[in-house]
């Protein structure tokens, strides 16, 4: 066991599953010898030359078609997109071509791509490097989506994506990269996608959440403790598909729900897990499910991120609301 | 069967660099020199040296933090100010994150740009007589866009031209090809600059292509293309002139690559520049310096002294402390003021939420 930041958990399941297989490919911009503009792939390049992890020209549509490309020769592409604002240049790739290749081939063909980008508010990026888009490719038929909240997951999450047999999108939240360090195991290990976590449990109010928003809400839960309200956090950890058992499975104990996301409002993730939770445990609700997220603007020019963002108070706030119903 | 092949020449052969003042300032190619009066020579020095002081002192700014996202632009002097120097007031300019001089020469208060840095929604509020779009972050965004403004600049019947900015890794985009496409078909008044500084972020512009040249990138959208070199004043003058007669003439777009050198990190934000590239490198590119070029080629003219050097950094310091200042005093940027941005008239969702932010805001004041 060594610790590790999330960065630092990422780029060694990059470099376990760079050894292991030699059909893993690391490729994206200034991902070679810049080792990428967060140094998420340092030391790969020095470590499996240019033909395993190689820059590639300034254009996503064109990475994300080189990497159907690739695993139509049997390659396993870790493609990097630089900051995931910049997303929008390979949807067609990634939403049309690389989510339906099996789909459209009958199941003849797939694609064992990892789409790899950094994302998230809090580190005041210009505009369009921090947006929280995971929305927009949870609706993607043929997608999975996953966002670690800590350096354990990250290396375990990530080499399940890479060794998945269709696309998964792994977002890295930014201002997870370095926030904090964690034991992490040396040898290769997988945790299971589509798998959520109960990182707290409690009796009284279940709190779910993803990404940054996790250690947000165990801020929260804490200040709720000395208030007396008992809080169980589930970190979904994989957004789509959705873990719904668990989700069900604890608001059975705890009959009140309140979903925190760090997105916009409009048609997000909280969104789906409501609709999960009304579908599947409506009865056992004592109140309505109470959703924290950010409101309906674009993501916010970088001096507005702090009034924009949710934050621990808000969480707070709406807890006591649902509780207090 | 014999194929037809071509054996006229390598492409390449046929886009010279243009250079008319060598290193020490001397006119190597009279042929080509431009018409352009003794006040604008002195003028376009001006704004260099202007820029180069101000640049610098950006570089402080940020890292006391009194600045935020900034793309540093020594260097590219020549290549931005001797380009835009050729817009009309009414010339409609499309730049990227690093165009920032080329916009306050046209006309955007320096105190907004500060603001943009900062990212503060007043930074992209232009004062109604700026033709220009904001900052472009999506590399290449503004190629297709350049097309669609010369357009409609040529459908109203306006003797105007877009002037789009952009860098070597640019031309790796879609969008790149797609807005001298579109521009040529329309014969739509655009010129597309190309900054090829070599660099973009890390990679260097030998990986982007396997092109020769990017001013040859031209022949394929059947548009003129030329390559200068970019730390030549005069010569990026020349042909960006040419580019806008043929322009205004109805001859359709140009690209202008210019060769030239960012001297600092990509982005204030982390870059490390010795990672990809030699200081050896960076110090010939120095040498090639166009404000030292400019400088000689004006003082053998008597068209440039110590002094004017002075005043003209004395000048940016004061203006570049007085935005400062003034940009200091715009008030902090509320959620209401961003969801205030979203629609004409706020939908029902946004109607709700500005409700409940500005009793929250109320609170806090
Ligand atoms: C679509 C998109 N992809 C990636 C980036 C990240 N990025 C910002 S600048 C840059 C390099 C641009 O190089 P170049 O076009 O040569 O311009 P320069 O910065 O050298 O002026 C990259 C990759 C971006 N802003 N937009």
């Amino acid at each position: 066991m060594t610790q590790m930041t999330m960065i630092q958990a990422i780029t060694d399941a990059m470099r376990t599953e760079l050894r292991r297989d030699d059909n893993v490919l690391v490729f994206g911009e200034d991902v070679a010898k810049n080792g990428g503009v967060f140094r998420a792939t340092e030391g790969l390049y020095d470590e499996f030359g240019e033909d395993r992890v190689f820059d590639t020209p300034l254009a996503e549509s064109g990475i994300a078609g080189l990497a159907l490309g690739l695993a139509l020769q049997q390659y396993r592409p870790i493609m990097e997109i630089q900051f995931f604002g910049f997303v929008f240049e390979a949807m067609d790739g990634i939403a049309s071509q690389l989510a339906r290749l099996r789909y459209r081939s009958g199941g003849h063909y797939h694609a064992p791509v990892t789409i790899r980008s950094p994302f998230g508010g809090g580190v005041k990026t210009p505009e369009l490097h921090a947006d929280n888009l995971e929305g927009l490719f949870a609706q993607c038929p043929g997608l999975k989506v996953v966002i670690p909240s800590n350096p354990y997951d990250a290396k375990g999450l990530l080499i399940a994506a890479i060794r998945d047999n269709d696309p998964v999108l792994f977002l890295e939240h930014m201002k997870l990269y370095r926030s904090f360090r964690e034991e992490v195991p040396e040898e290769a290990y997988t945790i299971e996608l589509g798998k959520a976590k109960i990182v707290r449990e409690g009796s009284g109010l279940t709190l779910i959440t993803y990404g940054a928003m996790v250690r947000t809400a165990l801020k929260a839960a804490e200040q709720l403790q000395k208030e007396g309200i008992d809080c169980e956090i589930i970190d979904l950890r994989t957004i789509s598909p959705l873990d719904t058992e668990t989700i069900v499975k604890s608001i059975q104990k705890t009959n009140r729900a309140v979903v925190v996301q760090e997105a916009q409002k409009q048609a997000g993730i909280a969104a789906q897990v409501i609709a999960e939770i009304n579908d599947c445990a409506l009865l056992h609700l004592e109140a309505p499910v109470g959703r924290v997220s950010a409101p309906d603007s674009v993501f916010p020019f970088a001096s507005a991120e702090d009034v924009w963002l949710p934050n621990e108070k808000d969480i707070i706030e709406q807890a006591k609301a649902t509780v207090n119903f | 069967m014999d194929l037809p092949v071509n054996d006229s020449g390598r492409i390449e052969d046929f886009f010279p660099t243009l250079r008319i003042l060598d290193t020490q300032g001397h006119v190597i190619n009279e042929q080509a020199r431009p018409e352009i009066s003794n006040d604008e020579l002195k003028e376009l020095m001006r704004r260099m040296v202007y820029t180069r002081v101000w640049d610098q002192r950006a570089l402080k700014l940020n890292r006391q933090g009194r600045l935020g996202f900034y793309a540093p632009v020594a260097g590219q002097e020549a290549s931005m100010l001797a380009s835009a120097f050729l817009m009309d007031q009414e010339d409609w300019l499309l730049p990227s994150y690093r165009d920032i001089p080329q916009l306050v020469w046209h006309g955007l208060p320096l105190y907004k740009a500060f603001l943009y840095s900062r990212g503060h929604f007043e930074g992209g509020q232009y004062p109604e007589e700026l033709k220009a779009v904001m900052p472009q972050i999506i590399i290449a965004a503004q190629c297709t866009q350049a097309a669609g403004i010369a357009l409609g600049l040529k459908k109203r019947g306006k003797k105007q031209v877009a002037f789009c900015y952009f860098g070597d890794g640019a031309t790796s985009q879609g969008d790149f090809y797609e807005g001298m496409n579109f521009a040529g078909a329309y014969r739509a008044p655009a010129i597309f600059i190309c900054q090829n500084n070599r660099f973009a972020i890390s990679v260097p512009v030998e990986k982007q292509t396997a092109a020769a040249s990017l001013a040859q990138k031209a022949v394929a959208a059947g548009i003129r293309g030329i390559q200068v070199d970019g730390m030549d004043p005069l010569a990026v003058y020349a042909a960006t002139k040419k580019a806008r007669e043929h322009a205004i003439a109805g001859d359709g777009p140009t690209l202008i690559e210019t060769l030239t050198y960012r001297y600092g990190p990509h982005t204030m934000a982390g870059d490390d520049p010795t990672r990809y590239r030699t200081d050896e490198l960076t110090g010939e590119w120095e040498k090639r310096d166009p404000l030292i070029r400019f400088r000689f080629y004006l003082e053998r003219l008597g068209l440039w002294s110590q002094e004017d050097e002075e005043q003209t950094a004395e000048q940016a310091r004061t203006d570049v402390d007085k935005a400062l200042k003034q940009a200091d005093r715009v008030s902090k940027q509320n959620v209401t003021d961003l969801l205030g941005f979203m629609f004409e008239k706020p939908t029902q969702n946004i109607q709700e939420q500005l409700d409940a932010y500005s009793a929250r805001e109320g609170d806090q004041r």
